[in-house]
């Protein structure tokens, strides 16, 4: 540990850290811009400058950048010498000479990096009198809202966007005193993970849209510790309400999982919360079909007396919470319990739970992933399936550039240096797969199989790691790099709905594990809890768990049928829906959105959304994790733990009428396998207080208060009261340093934008100084998971294919579907086929498919793939238009002759107005 | 002795000295533009709603009194959809007219406001917002504002140069 010296004060210092690092590290605050944790340093901007001297005599010294300054023993600084402050102040000024008048109109007002920079240095009046340089804006889709003048060419949009994140098409344009971030030309950003670019960017440049139009500044935004529902990475996420509405999701950071970085349908796909189409009050449906709005406790009394001494079953959600689940499995018994999977996601869910429970490999978190130097990819495009585990891949690919760089002696943030030196070189990833992936850009070796076969290409693998030889080079080449790597990773999942794909996968961890080679393994899971809801149905029955078309079979006998946030449509078969809704005489169901399962219902209670209400989830690391409720649930709403207590307690339950807090539900459920023990600790208790007061989910300077209700009645309101979380409904108490799982926002004195993060890490890039939210709950016996043979092959017949589910960020998902901005993304729903499927078919992008699965018929849209494995064609999954195609299914196609192409498509054209600038940029 | 008689004397003396009581309300006292009364919202010299929604004013009010929300008009310009002061808890400090950056928000000379009814004290946009530009005539924010709006292309703002054609070479 090196010494240097500060303005006189002695630092011991990490080897190997940056004077900026080591500056922050201690506390003091240097102004920066382009430096970026994640990123690195690339000098730049200039501002993090101070002053070097040579030794003890020396008083001049000399100006360096902080951030390009490794620390070297006895070195000497100064912070606070004249000419130091004098060039920071410089660089402020000249950053502003272009700068517009803007910062009451600007989406990142009170909470710029430009603005506390510039009260940190001290600028305040301008002295030039020339004009100001100004850009045409851009359109880039509906997420990003593009304002260049604001910018400060510190080019860390440019370095994120495309080193970082691996997109394509966004950069620096022009020179000297023009340069210009942009696109090529106008149009949607084409990178899932563009949303970051709201938080890289320091100014105001690229801003939330969708937040920007129903627009808050962060100190009147009242936030809550969340977890994004969008998929089961579980990243960690802030969001922020204001007069009843969800107004943006912000990145929290977590050390382990999400870093710095969300992916755009975890930031921009909750809009849905605010939709038209939730449910405020309770329903029961009367004989004519349509439903009458009843109060809270009417609808609870109806429930109970359904369910008291009646014969009742119930089905579960892989979206729901933990505790909703365990506690609907209570209130109607573990055999009448069906988790709510659909059949063929039950059976690898209990695939992949056995593997996860005795595999000899570990299941990473995204910082580990980050670490392998060799992947192998099976049957997964985790950019769509995980996308943030694969914006974590495109850091572990970099590993061969570390390592090059480490024999150069280059320190690991000397990011232009490193690229510099490894250029296309890259750790070995191999991708086998169906069709395209999104990762297909990094990965040294792509293989196209169907499903089988990439199930049999696992198998062959773990073969030839246990010494077997194979005249496949792909097969030869994937044992090698494993066996050659020091952290192998290998990356399987659920999204292909084949379980034997998952089963080649374990082999490969197994059959590393036997050559005491401990590889990771990672398994992606569709749902944000669908691992939860796994291990939940997975314990204590020796049977295997109940499937939704096993109950509809035996459901004649049942007289009440409880739905738990599930859209049977999207699980279940048409047959097994009709069975059930005829034969259950009575069916209560909660959800947030309306759907077909909630219209089949006698009763419909109105659920609360992640944003109003707690739970655990458990993500797809098996790391749990609690969400709390941002704002309280508006009108009848109530959280789906609270309505199924309310019914335990109508119907007098043996044990669930004890419990009343949802703390005691968490105890209840934690003591209910040993698995869960661990879920208490997960986050603090509802008695949990900080210097005695309630963590406070609104800022210091939350706005307002004494007026936003006076509307209504000029008699304010007490504030809400939050009984079951250790956090308040309110501005008083002490957002610092709190456990990491009750951290609602990030600010420190000084430093109003997300950049004063750095004040809550343990140093910089680490952990939080309140540790790592979540508790990892799955503790292997490391006995090894191999189990089941290869698959048997399908006999195909000729103009038949393989139906392969091709799952999109924007669209595939349930709730976020629901938001405009995803929905418009989205696109319509597709059939994508490979160039030569096309040409005997006759079609080309655009045209019309019809897909005949048995006896549906679906006229679909053309997509054309560059890459797709022999007799498959792919369709997009989770669209509301393909749910009744089944993954797996043989199908036919011919060209639908009355099939009109759609007229400009935002998706396929890069532009979507005629006009540069101008009024579409709102 | 003597001080009761010389307070005596000099209530006597101001029997006839002019008093500085007024007949207040016929008789209304002088305040000059800058005393601090009831607030209005003003209008740009075009006749424009001034208030841009940035929420300044919100934010240093210490008595937190004023309540807005942000909209966006058709050219991307911001304003306020809605905008409520509740005068019953407004203590006429006046920091809200100091953080305006667009002179929208300013208090007026009137400070009569009483009411029997508490809730008359909650003003919305339309009870707020004048026809005129109040104390500062000239001033127009979008004038100077980089945001491009309905009449004014980029680069024609207040010392603005024309916009940046990123595909020339030259200097
Ligand atoms: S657009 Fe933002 S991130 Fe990019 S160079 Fe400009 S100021 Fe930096
Ligand atoms: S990767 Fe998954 S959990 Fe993370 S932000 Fe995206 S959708 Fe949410
Ligand atoms: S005068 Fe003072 S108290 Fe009244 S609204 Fe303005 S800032 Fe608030
Ligand atoms: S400070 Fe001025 S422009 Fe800003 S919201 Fe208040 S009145 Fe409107
Ligand atoms: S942060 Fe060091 S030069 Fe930009």
């Amino acid at each position: 540990m090196p010494t240097i010296y500060i303005d006189g004060q002695a630092l011991e210092v990490a080897q190997g850290e940056n004077i900026l690092e080591a500056c922050l590290n201690a506390g003091m605050d240097l102004p920066y811009f382009c430096w970026h944790p994640a990123m690195g340093s690339i000098g730049s901007c200039r501002q993090c400058a101070l002053v070097q001297y040579q030794n003890e005599e020396d008083t001049r010294g000399r100006i360096v950048m902080g951030c390009m300054t490794p620390v070297t023993e006895g070195a000497r600084f100064s912070l606070n010498a004249e000419n130091a402050t004098e060039f920071r102040s410089a660089v402020v000024e000249s950053l502003m000479l272009n700068h517009p008048h803007d910062c009451p109109v600007c989406g990142e007002g009170g909470e710029c990096h430009l603005q506390d920079m510039t009260v940190m240095v001290g600028h305040r009046d301008r002295r030039y009198t020339g004009k100001k340089n100004t850009h045409r804006n851009q359109y880039l889709g509906p997420l990003i809202h593009h304002e260049m003048n604001r910018c400060i060419t510190c080019y860390r949009c440019e370095r994120y966007y495309r080193d970082y994140a691996g997109g394509k098409d966004l950069g620096a344009q022009a020179s000297h005193d023009h340069v210009y971030f942009g696109r090529h030309e106008e149009g949607v950003l084409q990178s899932e993970f563009s949303g970051n670019l709201v938080e890289v960017c320091p100014t105001g440049v690229f801003t939330d849209k969708p937040f920007l139009k129903h627009y808050s500044r962060k100190w009147d935004l009242q936030s809550a510790p969340s977890i994004c529902s969008g998929c089961a990475v579980g990243c960690n996420i802030a969001p922020g309400e204001r007069y009843g509405k969800l107004k943006r999701v912000h990145n929290r950071y977590n050390h382990e999982v999400n870093g710095y970085f969300l992916c755009d349908r975890g930031r921009f796909g909750s809009g849905y919360i605010n939709s038209d189409a939730r449910l405020d009050y309770a329903g029961i449906k009367k004989p004519d079909g349509s439903f009458m709005a009843v109060h809270q406790q009417q609808a609870i009394d109806t429930a109970a007396s359904w369910i008291k001494h009646k014969k009742i079953a119930g089905i579960g959600s892989p979206r729901a919470s933990l505790e909703a689940n365990y506690l609907l499995r209570e209130l109607v018994g573990a055999a009448n319990f069906v988790a709510g999977f659909s059949d063929s996601e039950a059976e690898i869910m209990g695939t992949i739970v056995r593997s996860l429970k005795n595999t000899t490999a570990s299941n990473p978190s995204i910082k580990q992933m980050e670490a392998a130097d060799a992947i192998l990819i099976l049957g997964e495009d985790v950019t769509n399936t995980a996308p943030r585990v694969a914006l974590g891949l495109r850091q572990s690919v970099r590993n061969k550039a570390f390592e090059l760089a480490e024999q150069m002696g280059l320190p690991p943030w000397q990011d232009a240096a490193i690229r510099n030196l490894a250029q296309d070189q890259r750790s070995p990833m191999i991708i086998v797969s169906a069709m395209d992936t999104r990762l297909d850009d990094v990965a040294s070796r792509c293989v196209s199989l169907a499903a089988d076969d990439i199930a049999s290409f696992g198998y062959a693998v773990a073969e030839v790691l246990a010494g077997g030889k194979t005249e496949d080079m792909a097969v030869n080449e994937a044992a090698e790099i494993l066996l050659g790597a020091k952290n192998p990773l290998i990356i399987s999942g659920s999204s292909m709905s084949h379980a034997g794909i998952v089963n080649g996968a374990v082999a490969v961890a197994e059959a590393l594990g036997s050559q005491s080679k401990p590889a990771m393994l990672s398994l992606c899971v569709a749902e944000s809890n669908s691992l939860g809801l796994a291990l939940l149905v997975d314990s204590g029955l020796k049977t295997k768990p109940l499937s939704i078309s096993k109950l509809a079979k035996k459901s004649s006998k049942l007289d009440t049928l409880i739905i738990l946030e599930n859209d049977l449509e999207r699980r279940a078969s048409n047959t097994d829906i009709e069975l059930l809704v005829k034969a259950a005489a009575k069916i209560v169901s909660m959800d947030i959105l309306e759907n077909s399962t909630l219209n089949n219902s006698d009763l419909v209670l109105p659920a609360a959304s992640y944003a109003e209400s707690q739970g655990t989830l458990v993500s797809s690391e098996g790391r749990a994790q609690r969400y709390f409720p941002v704002y309280q649930p508006a009108a009848e709403r109530l959280p789906s733990w609270q309505w199924l207590l309310q019914l335990a307690d109508a119907c007098e339950h043996k044990t669930l009428s004890e419990l009343e807090h949802f703390d005691q539900v968490v105890s209840a459920c934690a003591a209910s396998q040993p698995l869960f023990t661990t879920l208490v600790d997960v986050a603090p208790m509802r008695d949990y207080r900080s210097q005695g007061q309630k963590i406070p989910r609104q800022t210091h300077r939350y706005s307002g208060r004494t007026a936003m209700n006076a509307g209504v009645s000029v008699h304010e309101p007490q504030q809400p009261e939050d009984t079951e979380s250790p956090l308040a409904f309110s501005m008083e108490g002490l957002n610092r340093d709190e456990a990491a799982s009750l951290i609602p926002f990030v600010w420190s004195p000084g430093w109003n934008s997300n950049q004063s993060l750095q004040k809550f890490q343990a140093e910089v890039d680490g952990p939080l100084k309140g540790g790592t939210a979540g508790v990892r709950i799955i503790q292997s016996t490391g006995l090894g998971a191999l189990q089941s043979s290869e698959p048997a092959e399908q006999i195909l017949k000729s103009h038949q294919w393989h139906l392969v589910p091709v799952h999109q960020v924007h669209g595939s998902e349930e709730m976020s579907a629901n938001t405009d901005e995803i929905a418009e993304l989205a696109g319509p729903a597709f059939i994508a086929i490979g160039q030569k499927v096309a040409e005997k078919l006759g079609v080309t992008e655009g045209d019309g498919l019809i897909v005949t699965q048995g006896k549906t018929d679906i006229s679909l849209q053309v997509k054309i793939l560059s890459r797709v494995a022999k007799n498959c064609v792919g369709f997009s999954a989770g669209y509301s238009e393909t749910l009744e195609l089944t993954a797996g299914s043989l199908v036919s196609l011919i060209k639908d002759q009355q099939w009109v192409r759609p007229t400009s498509q935002m998706i396929a054209t890069d532009k979507r107005t005629g006009t540069q600038g101008g009024s579409a940029h709102v | 002795m003597l001080s009761e008689l010389r307070t005596i004397w000099e209530v006597l003396k101001h029997t006839f000295t002019k008093a500085e009581t007024v007949q207040y309300p016929e008789e209304m006292p002088y305040l000059s533009p800058r005393y601090r009364g009831r607030i209005v919202l003003t209008r740009d010299p075009d006749g424009e709603e001034r208030c841009v929604a940035c929420n300044l004013c919100a934010a240093v009010c210490p008595v937190d009194c004023i309540a807005l929300q942000k909209d966006t008009r058709e050219d991307g310009t911001w304003y306020p959809e809605f905008f409520r002061i509740n005068f019953s808890r407004c203590i006429m400090c006046g920091m809200c007219e100091e953080a305006c950056p667009t002179y929208a928000i300013q208090l007026t000379p009137d400070f009569e406001m009483c009411e029997y009814d508490r809730q008359n004290m909650v003003y919305e946009k339309e009870h707020l917002l004048i026809n005129g530009v109040g104390k500062y005539p000239d001033y127009n924010f979008y004038r100077v504002s980089g945001m491009q709006t309905a009449t004014k292309d980029k680069g024609e703002a207040q010392n603005e140069a024309r916009p940046i054609d990123t595909k020339s070479l030259l200097p």
